[in-house]
């Protein structure tokens, strides 16, 4: 953790953090970008978790939904990612202490570890199942997970605004 | 129209959101939450009617698919952007430029969607696939943006 920690009290010393966190407008923008990726990311992220639920999309192939959707959701997570880094290293030792950006980090592992468990599993079969009028049992936890760690991340994510707790560095 | 904001921030619904503590920081998140419901409900109808995703079905397949999403992330938006809104009326929003572009956005984008888009995207498939219908889809993603954007802008102004 002390390393993070040096890490994170490095960083927040460079020009590159000091210039974003005193910025007039690249930190609202950065902000907005990081938003508004949100629909694109996990608005059609949501798409996909419901084909796998067997709610949206059931009579267009699963291959095909994914094969569709895949170049936007990537789009939108690149966004993210990039967007989201920017924020973190505007202001990296509050982040690094706000409890709710712990919880919405250990939410993004779960989510990567979700994503590559229906990766080996069940998506293996996917020839089995591609049109099938119901998806098997795992598709539709896979995509349930997906959808419930999205939400607390979404959630967590506007709550490290909030300064409820004190901080943990 | 400042009575009608001072009243409501005054109203049993704004100083109920006012005296809880986590009222306001509860109902901004599911805010959050629908906007990226209603983010995906309206890209994927408009990307479809650009032909940049789902190529092989129809345009008023994809709009009936994300319609009920649609609808029920815009009834979501009211239920949460109203207690906001009543919180903070009068000592923010009334003054606030960003929340008036957002509703100007907003009245445009829910006439546009449901009077000119919902006609083109629900309609036979040659209007769909249409210049004027890929027109349509811009000016969409552009009003809806715009709603988007000004909602984000609200914090910062």
């Amino acid at each position: 953790m002390s390393t993070l920690l040096s890490f994170c009290q490095w960083l927040a010393e460079t020009p590159f953090s000091i210039g974003i966190r005193e910025s007039t407008y690249i930190y609202p923008i950065i902000e907005s970008v990081h938003v508004l990726s949100l629909c694109i990311f996990v608005g059609l992220l949501l798409l996909w978790d419901l084909r796998l639920i067997g709610i949206t999309l059931r009579r267009v192939a699963v291959s095909e939904v994914w094969a569709r959707l895949i170049p936007w959701i990537t789009m939108g997570a690149a966004l993210m990612v990039v967007s989201g880094l920017l924020l973190f290293a505007s202001d990296p030792v509050r982040f690094f202490g706000n409890v709710f950006f712990r919880v919405k980090a250990f939410g993004l592992f779960l989510a990567l570890l979700n994503a590559i468990a229906f990766h080996l599993g069940i998506e293996r079969k996917l020839v089995d199942w591609d049109t099938a009028l119901v998806t098997p049992r795992a598709a539709k936890l896979a995509g349930a997970i997906s959808i419930g760690l999205w939400a607390i991340i979404v959630v967590t994510g506007r709550f490290v605004a909030y300064n409820w707790f004190s901080p943990l560095v | 129209m400042e009575p009608l904001f001072q009243w409501f921030e005054h109203s049993w619904l704004g100083t109920s959101v006012n005296n809880s503590l986590w009222a306001f920081a509860a109902f901004e998140a599911l805010h959050l939450l629908a906007l990226a419901v209603i983010g995906g409900a309206v890209l994927v109808v408009d990307l479809r009617t650009l032909g940049w995703v789902f190529p092989r079905q129809r345009v008023n397949e994809i709009a009936a698919e994300a319609r009920p999403w649609l609808i029920g992330s815009i009834i979501a938006m009211f239920l949460t952007g109203i207690p906001l809104l009543a919180s903070l009326a009068d000592s923010k929003y009334y003054f606030n430029e960003a929340f008036r572009l957002k509703m100007y956005f907003l009245f445009l984008a829910l006439l546009f969607t449901f009077f000119v888009r919902q006609r083109i995207a629900l309609g036979d498939e040659a209007r769909a696939n249409s210049m004027m219908a890929k027109a349509v889809a811009v000016v969409s993603v552009l009003l809806w943006s715009g709603v988007g954007i000004m909602g984000r802008g609200i914090g910062f102004y």
